[in-house]
């Protein structure tokens, strides 16, 4: 698989950077990675980048992880693209809500590399 | 389980105080790499920075978790490397730690982590300032140890 270029969208830096490092770590060379807050930054951010892989939180202020889900299904440049959650909510019914909004994989946080690795590498096709 | 009870008395019953402890220990091990251990509440902590974070739903209350500058900047550095360095990066740490430590508690409590909800964390920084629930309800509080320095983690239930 080329290099990805992905998006990782929480409201804390901190946890964008180790979302980063983790990608890193799992072995996924990285060409390219947008940062946005929230959701509104996020959808904006797609209008001039194209990527291969989401990951995001959910709680989050001005637009939250699901709505983004939500929304992001109409974006053009963005169908088909996976979406893995990643966050502190970890009941059954964000599971649920997550995946039936349109995401591909839930990691919930305090999480490993290893979490990450097991849940990003399928849904970009690469063997673990 | 019945929902008439105060949270107070099911924190009793059901011994929530190790469940907290146990999801404080996990995000220090998993998110930054140092086990932290449960220490002598006697350790006073100078509260420079302090995270909170909301709950609201089947579990109301909010959880602080307290320290000294030197050490939420030491616990910035562990989850970032030493690229933290700004004391914005510093609170976004100790909040995320916040964060993760009140999602991971209500996950491990059956029967509330479905109808819990977690507010976005809010860091204060500077100790000159009391903390004052208007709700009745009690508080579980511990100290942690986290490479030598006292962590004081408090959950202030309201009923």
């Amino acid at each position: 698989m080329d290099k990805v270029r992905a998006l990782i969208i929480d409201d804390s830096s901190v946890m964008r950077k180790i979302v980063e490092r983790s990608l890193r770590q799992a072995g996924i060379e990285l060409e390219k990675v947008v940062e946005a807050s929230n959701g509104v930054e996020a959808l904006a951010a797609l209008q001039s980048n194209v990527v291969d892989l989401i990951l995001c939180d959910i709680n989050m202020p001005v637009m939250d992880g699901l709505e983004f889900v939500r929304q992001v299904a109409t974006v053009q440049s963005a169908k088909g693209v996976p979406i893995v959650m990643i966050t502190t909510e970890g009941s059954e019914s964000h599971v649920v809500a997550a995946l039936s909004a349109g995401a591909r994989g839930y990691i919930r946080k305090p999480f490993t590399p290893d979490q990450v690795k097991e849940h990003v590498l399928s849904l970009l096709g690469k063997k673990p | 389980m019945s929902t008439d009870i105060s949270f107070a008395t099911r924190a009793h019953e059901e011994n929530w105080l190790p469940i907290l402890e146990l999801a404080v220990e996990e995000v220090f091990e998993i998110m930054l790499g140092c086990r932290v251990k449960p220490a002598s509440s006697e350790h006073l902590v100078n509260g420079e920075f302090t995270a909170m974070v909301g709950l609201a739903g089947a579990l109301c209350g909010v959880l602080t978790i307290r320290c000294d500058a030197k050490t939420a900047r030491h616990v910035a550095k562990s989850m970032l490397g030493d690229t933290a360095d700004s004391e914005q990066q510093v609170a976004d740490a100790l909040g995320e730690v916040c964060n993760m430590v009140a999602g991971n508690f209500k996950n491990k409590l059956a029967g509330t982590d479905e109808r819990c909800l977690l507010s976005v964390p809010t860091v204060i920084s500077g100790g000159e300032y009391s903390f004052r629930s208007m709700a009745e309800g009690d508080s579980l509080d511990t100290v942690l140890l986290f490479e030598g320095a006292p962590v004081a983690v408090r959950l202030q239930l309201q009923d």
